[in-house]
């Protein structure tokens, strides 16, 4: 594994989509073509300023952008250390920093000309986001899910039909997100001409990781000015919760270059990373290959891909997105694990001090925030992504706390 | 790179004779190792000339149903890729001239290791593999060490794969040609014969490589059809269903497993054999 200092972080991919060895495209013959027409409408799209200046009137206009950075002032007296920011992603459109990635891509398949939008959700927070995109253009859309977890996502199931997707629950493998996503990459297949694959992480062949990376930049670019705005500084460290890891890619690649600033993803941990039930593939998992990618997966010693757990089903997934890989890799991001007791505790404790119903996702993230922040001095700037607002998971939240709703 | 692999023998043979090879792909250890094992040494005699032999993998993306199914099946009876490369070894010690490719996913053999891996494969009488996650772009991963080692390397050819595109797909192909007669997974929709062989052409004109045809293939009419203007007719969700249909209600095989299996083998086979080449 490389482990040499690059002159930037922020340079890759390389032109076969690798970031050192992870990334890549590890897909059917059949797929190839779609994945070499896809990266060139993207240049095309980056070099052209109408692209840009719709993203942007529709980040504004429709998803909310660019959303706050709050100062969490009652978390901070409460921990006692660093002074503690949320950025808000979860009052975006659609309640969580998914969409921000849907538009870009939508946008593309528009431009690319593609009338049928397939897409995986595990959560349901992707599917929802891309069936409301859908919707805004006219676009069929079909949402792949694994019947598990369209079991128990009842809520934005709902949603996404209201929407007007046709959601399919997949009942393949162990009917879970990866099985979600083998599905739609089965569907893909089979449709290539008119079908543009909307997927909801920096994972996947090249060059998903490096697009949906840049569509979800604009959490780290916005936090950078508005930090500076607040404070006139950067901030000392960044976290973010990670399950394919878009929303802490979003936050992070910004400041990739910034030595200064201490970088931390939280891997879901479930009932903890020495049992077999967790998600924390860098912290339990080992290099491998799915998914058109080389990363970090969970697997057996026969290279089967283990199921993952997590009491939040958006972090759910046993892979990761090949760039964070490379992070840790090469040292720039540390990688750490929040289990599931310590998310719901994280979330009962940001209800109560700031009014704020976290997603189980980001919760993971706070669950480290109140370990490290008390280590730190009080001039220690922190930012935490909210990436996702909590209304979906209080059923499970009741469940784990013993309440019938 | 690799003259002389049983493949290439097998192919000049049937040319002689005039027809198109008959492959069949099963899932090694499906249902079990012991009854694939049966079937595996029984699959010549049924009229395979060339047999596939699948290397289970949980996460089987470009398969349908019936294929990623018997994956799982040889998976929970505790198939893993030591115990694929014993099936051939064993295979071996009584058919030293049917050819033997290995097809699958990437990450069980990374896994094993891939240097390994074309070693132990080598060794145990395996003569080509076709992996379904590596394109031409991946090829120093897997493809280039094994042509070196002399194992054959199959390439899959879509209807997605135009004359731009064919000549990259065939750099580094050896043994034969697979064309996906299909877009789509395995198992699919049946495949148009005409549109088929005028695609087989297609890749004749960029290609000396015998051209197999795969993927929706179910019937001895369909064998034959395509034979007519292929070098080869490959079927296997076909197979895979019929191991599935006399399973008993714990997936375990039953005494009709193996005899059904070559039922339907000697059936197609008839079909293949029937054809004139063209």
């Amino acid at each position: 594994m490389s482990t040499s200092v690059p002159n930037s972080y922020r340079t890759g991919p390389d032109d076969t989509g690798l970031f050192g060895i992870y990334g890549g495209r590890f897909v059917a013959e059949t797929l190839m073509p779609n994945i070499l027409e896809l990266e060139a409408a993207y240049a095309a799209a980056l070099k052209d300023p109408s692209y840009a200046a719709e993203m942007e009137d529709f980040l504004e206009h429709y998803v909310g952008r660019p959303s706050p950075l709050y100062y969490a002032e009652r978390l901070t007296e409460h921990l006692g250390g660093a002074k503690i920011y949320f950025k808000r992603d979860e009052l975006n459109h659609t309640g969580a920093h998914k969409i921000n990635n849907v538009m870009g891509q939508i946008l593309l398949a528009r431009r690319m000309g593609k009338t049928r939008i397939i897409a995986e959700t595990g959560a349901g927070q992707h599917g929802v986001a891309t069936a409301t995109a859908c919707a805004r253009f006219g676009l069929e859309c079909i949402v792949y899910m694994g019947a598990t977890d369209v079991e128990r996502q009842a809520p934005n199931v709902f949603r996404m039909k209201l929407l007007g997707a046709e959601v399919v629950p997949v009942t393949s493998g162990r009917s879970t997100l990866k099985d979600a996503m083998n599905e739609a990459l089965r569907d893909w297949v089979s449709n290539v001409d008119n079908t543009f694959y909307c997927i909801g992480t920096v994972a996947g062949p090249h060059p998903y990781p490096a697009m949906v990376r840049d569509f979800q930049s604009v959490i780290g670019r916005e936090t950078k000015e508005q930090m500076q705005a607040r404070e006139g500084r950067l901030p000392d460290s960044l976290i973010a919760a990670i399950g394919g890891g878009s929303n802490a890619m979003g936050l992070f690649h910004p400041f990739l270059d910034d030595a200064s600033v201490e970088i931390f993803g939280v891997e879901a941990a479930g009932r903890g990373v020495d049992t077999d039930e967790h998600a924390a593939s860098i912290t339990g998992g080992r290099p491998g290959v799915l998914h058109g990618n080389r990363t970090y997966l969970l697997m057996d010693e026969d290279g089967q891909i283990d199921e993952a757990h997590s009491i939040s089903a958006g972090l759910d997934y046993p892979g990761i997105g090949p760039e964070h890989s490379w992070l840790n890799d090469t040292g720039r991001v540390s990688y750490i694990s929040a289990t599931d007791d310590e998310a719901l505790e994280a979330f009962k404790l940001c209800c109560k001090l700031e009014g704020i119903i976290p997603a189980l996702e980001p919760c993971h993230a706070l669950a480290k925030v109140m370990e490290i922040a008390p280590e730190k001095p009080a001039d220690h700037l922190m930012v935490m992504n909210m990436c996702g607002r909590g209304d979906k998971d209080i059923f499970t939240v009741a469940e784990h706390l013993g309440v019938k709703l | 790179m690799s003259s002389g692999t049983r493949i290439e023998a097998r192919f000049a043979d049937l040319k002689a004779q005039g027809r198109a090879a008959f492959v069949t792909f099963v899932t090694a250890g499906d249902p079990g190792y012991d009854t694939s094992l049966e079937l595996l040494r029984a699959l010549p005699g049924a009229g395979a000339d060339i047999i596939e032999l699948g290397m289970p993998f949980t996460d089987p993306m470009a398969d349908g149903p019936a294929i990623q199914a018997s994956s799982l099946r040889a998976l929970n009876a505790g198939q893993n890729m030591i115990k694929t490369l014993q099936m051939v070894r064993e295979f071996r010690t009584g058919d030293n001239d049917t050819p033997i490719v290995l097809m699958g996913y990437y990450n069980p053999i990374y896994i094993y290791g891939v240097d390994k891996f074309i070693a132990d494969a080598k060794d145990a009488g395996v003569d080509g593999l076709i992996v379904v996650d590596l394109p031409p772009e991946e090829d120093h991963e897997l493809c280039i060490p094994a042509l070196e080692q002399g194992l054959n390397f199959i390439r899959l050819a879509t209807p997605t794969t135009d004359d731009k595109r064919l000549p990259k797909v065939l750099t580094n192909t050896s043994g034969f040609v697979y064309y996906v007669s299909v877009t789509g997974i395995t198992g699919s929709k049946a495949p148009d014969i005409s549109q088929v062989n005028e695609a087989v052409s297609r890749i004749k004109r960029h290609t000396d490589l015998p051209v197999a045809v795969g993927f929706g293939v179910k019937t001895p009419e369909q064998a034959s059809g395509i034979a007519s203007g292929a070098d080869g007719v490959v079927v296997g969700s076909a197979l895979v269903n019929s191991i599935r249909e006399s399973l008993d209600a714990d997936d375990a095989a039953t005494d009709s497993t193996v005899p059904n299996v070559l039922k339907l083998v000697s059936e197609l086979a008839q079909g293949v054999r029937n054809t004139r080449g063209t």
